[in-house]
């Protein structure tokens, strides 16, 4: 299949380009940028006049649910709702049921997600057996499978001393350990930002100290052993600083934020609204103008959905009882394109932190546009201005607080493998 | 005011509306026959996820006065219990045509929670949810406070103990800070104390002894036996000896300051006995003005129901 975008104008930060260009893709790939190879005849033509045409998104973080929890979402549903961001490659969490420990949950999802093919889906495999935090996994298995990278996500190892052996050992298979810093303690069963709002809700609250605390013993550890580890979704801006300083000295580490943390702070659950329910929760705006900081001097290399779809259900309960978590897929590259408009970030820089910087931290060779590479593409039309709903949105989770929200810019055409996944259809 | 969920929501008018409405309620409980027909035919339900005896008694006989028919539920929540089931056991009894559901809850937002998404015919008062708010108990305590002290710009009032896990402390700051209260003290070891407190307008003292000094009002807090537990503090004995009101402490306060405790006391813990059952102790009158409010609130919430009002407060 040979298919060309015309007249659009190209954001590839990879290859520092910021431009009107066209783009020519044929059999997967991308083969030429700016003229068409000779005796090229397009098969299928985009116009993309008044549009950017950017890599597909990278994303670090999604929950698909499946195998085990489909009355949350399933893969073929979070895929479609994935393109339908503009998301051509994620990477999946292990926490379903059973834990992906283990070769065969791999093959399951890889398989699963082919038939869909909606979105690369990339494994992120456990860290400790059964996420249970005392015996290691079969990490050198989960590899060969095909995981990019290894991870407890946010519960806790049974001591200090597995934390170093399994840093060790994931380091030794080549994989890059998925780090939340949390200090379970220090977080006592919180489940809001500890401060005035989570005071007047009468909500336990999670201190600062329990992410900056978990940080530091991280960074010691990785001082010691040079251990390769992504710290996902930080939630203080004192973390940042942190990590800032351990990237200035040369640490083999890097961090990202999810996006509802660069938008949203615990005034936002004033309401005990629990779509604001969230680990690690929105904490002060301080914080989040130094997360928004950190992406701007480069602490913070990416920019994540953290997509975590629940049943209606999840949330129907008072604040302390619903599950934490929001589907974020589809909203985050408007929300991106908002940073933007807010002066956060240049075009350019905004969409490498979604594209080719989480693609480098998964280690998996997307995120840009070069010829040669996998056609992987979002045309978004910046100027189209729609509302979130439940009637909008694909993925099954409808939990998320910007519901009813209007955004500015939206995916028109996301392009996989040089194959049209989901194009917009009219309103 | 179709629902009653937290102090917050009120302003100083609707506040001192309920002060003076519970007032008039008061001379019912002198009366021979202890009852007005104001609810009757009214169902009320106390519905309570935590036990509780006093806040239930006194909104079931407040209930009773003023005519309303009583129903008890106690449900025992534990941690796996989700809001499905609450909602659930929600949907039933409003489907048996009740009025008003008197919540009691251990986690905080449960009586938001439950205003929410309860039918438009039924009232949700909050009796204690977490530690969030306990709304009724802070106007049973202001009006205390006004029966011996009208002037609340003129006062000084001290909250000591556990603050941190304390619902009626965060719902009495509000109350008292609404009333325009010269100054509001919380005196309490750090553990005890939430970070960000003196936010909400109080001043802070770890130390009795200064914290003390000239207040015309005492509220003493209940220090929960679990505490000792989660490293709040090292023991009781010690407890008493940094923080227990004993009459050398009371000295302190102006001569005729009153003593406050929302109950249940623990003699030799938070308070000495001889200050509990002294002249200046005002506990138990708490309990007997906890009536006249109560009934105050339930009149109140139906009679606002009736007209359609569906302002929330």
């Amino acid at each position: 299949m040979k298919l060309e975008i015309l007249n659009g104008h190209l954001v590839d930060p990879a290859n520092e380009i910021d431009q009107a260009a066209d783009i020519f893709m044929a059999d997967g790939k991308v083969v030429a940028v700016h003229k068409p190879p000779s005796a090229w005849e397009a098969e299928h033509t985009i116009n993309a006049a008044g549009k950017l045409v950017l890599p597909g998104l990278v994303e670090l973080s999604a929950s698909l649910r499946q195998p085990g929890q489909e009355h949350k979402a399933t893969i073929r549903t979070e895929t479609r709702a994935a393109a339908a961001g503009g998301i051509t490659s994620l990477a999946c969490l292990p926490t379903t049921s059973p834990v992906v420990d283990s070769p065969a949950e791999v093959e399951l999802i890889e398989q699963l997600s082919q038939d869909s093919g909606h979105c690369k889906v990339h494994v992120i495999g456990a860290l400790t057996k059964g996420l249970k935090g005392e015996n290691l996994s079969e990490m050198a298995a989960l590899k060969a499978t095909g995981c990019v990278g290894v991870t407890n996500v946010l519960l806790p190892l049974k001591s200090p001393l597995v934390l170093r052996r399994a840093m060790e050992y994931a380091s030794s298979q080549g994989l890059t350990v998925f780090t939340y810093p949390i200090d379970h303690h220090l977080a006592n069963n919180g489940c809001v930002h500890e401060g005035l709002t989570g005071l007047r809700l009468g909500l336990p609250g999670i201190p600062a100290a329990a992410e900056t605390a978990a940080l530091a013993f991280h960074l010691a550890l990785i001082e010691e052993l040079s251990v390769r580890t992504h710290f996902c979704h930080l939630s203080t801006s004192r973390a940042v600083n942190m990590i800032a300083r351990a990237r200035r000295d040369h640490l083999p580490v890097s961090a990202d934020a999810s996006i509802l943390h660069l938008f949203l702070t615990d005034h936002d659950l004033q309401d005990f609204d629990g779509l604001c329910h969230n680990l690690p929760p929105y904490r002060t705006q301080q914080d989040r103008d130094g997360l928004r900081k950190g992406l701007q001097d480069g602490a913070l290399s990416a920019i994540c959905a953290d997509h975590q779809p629940h049943e209606i259900e999840a949330k129907l309960a008072p604040f302390q009882s619903t599950e934490p978590g929001s589907s974020t897929l589809e909203s985050l590259l408007p929300l991106v394109l908002q940073l933007v408009d807010e002066g956060v970030l240049g075009l350019k820089e905004a969409v490498r932190r979604v594209t080719q910087q989480p693609a480098e931290i998964l280690g998996i060779a997307a995120g840009e546009l070069s010829v040669g590479r996998q056609a992987d593409a979002c045309v978004v039309d910046p100027g189209l201005n729609w509302t979130l709903s439940n009637e909008t949105l694909l993925s099954r989770g409808k939990n998320t607080p910007l519901l009813g929200r209007q955004f500015k810019g939206r995916v028109t055409h996301t392009i996989l493998g040089g194959k049209l996944v989901f194009q917009l259809g009219p309103e | 005011m179709r629902h009653f969920l937290d102090i917050g929501r009120l302003d100083r008018e609707a506040l001192t509306h309920i002060l003076d409405t519970a007032k008039s309620f008061t001379s019912v409980d002198g009366q021979a026959v202890k009852k007005v027909p104001l609810l009757r035919g009214k169902t009320i339900v106390n519905l309570f996820f935590e036990p509780s005896t006093r806040t239930r008694t006194t909104f079931e006989l407040a209930a009773k006065r003023l005519s309303a028919d009583v129903l008890n539920i106690s449900i025992a929540t534990s941690a796996t219990v989700k809001g499905e089931s609450l909602l659930d056991t929600l949907f039933s009894l409003e489907a048996m045509n009740t009025d008003i559901f008197i919540v009691r809850h251990p986690e905080s937002g449960a009586a938001d929670f439950i205003a929410k998404h309860v039918a438009p015919h039924v009232s949700i008062i909050n009796a204690g949810d977490g530690r969030h708010a306990h709304p009724t108990q802070a106007l049973l305590d202001v009006f205390t406070i006004r029966e011996h002290h009208p002037d609340f710009s003129k006062l000084r009032v001290a909250i000591v103990g556990d603050i941190l896990h304390s619902r009626v402390a965060r719902s009495q700051i509000e109350a008292l800070n609404i009333l325009g209260t010269q100054e509001i003290r919380v005196i309490a070891p750090r553990t005890l104390l939430p970070a960000n407190i003196e936010q909400l307008g109080v001043q802070v003292f770890q130390n009795c002894w200064q914290g003390l000094r000239d207040v015309d009002v005492i509220i003493m807090l209940r220090l929960q036996k679990e505490r000792m537990q989660g490293a709040f503090i090292p023991s009781e004995h010690e407890y008493f000896q940094l923080y227990g009101l004993t009459p050398e402490r009371l000295a302190l306060a102006s001569p005729d300051a009153i003593v406050m405790h929302p109950g249940p006391i623990n003699r030799g813990v938070e308070i000495s006995s001889e200050v509990a059952d002294g002249s200046q102790s005002v506990i138990l009158q708490q309990v007997k003005y906890g009536i006249a409010v109560r009934m105050a609130i339930l009149s109140i919430a139906i009679s606002t129901g009736e007209h359609g009002d569906s302002h929330e407060t």
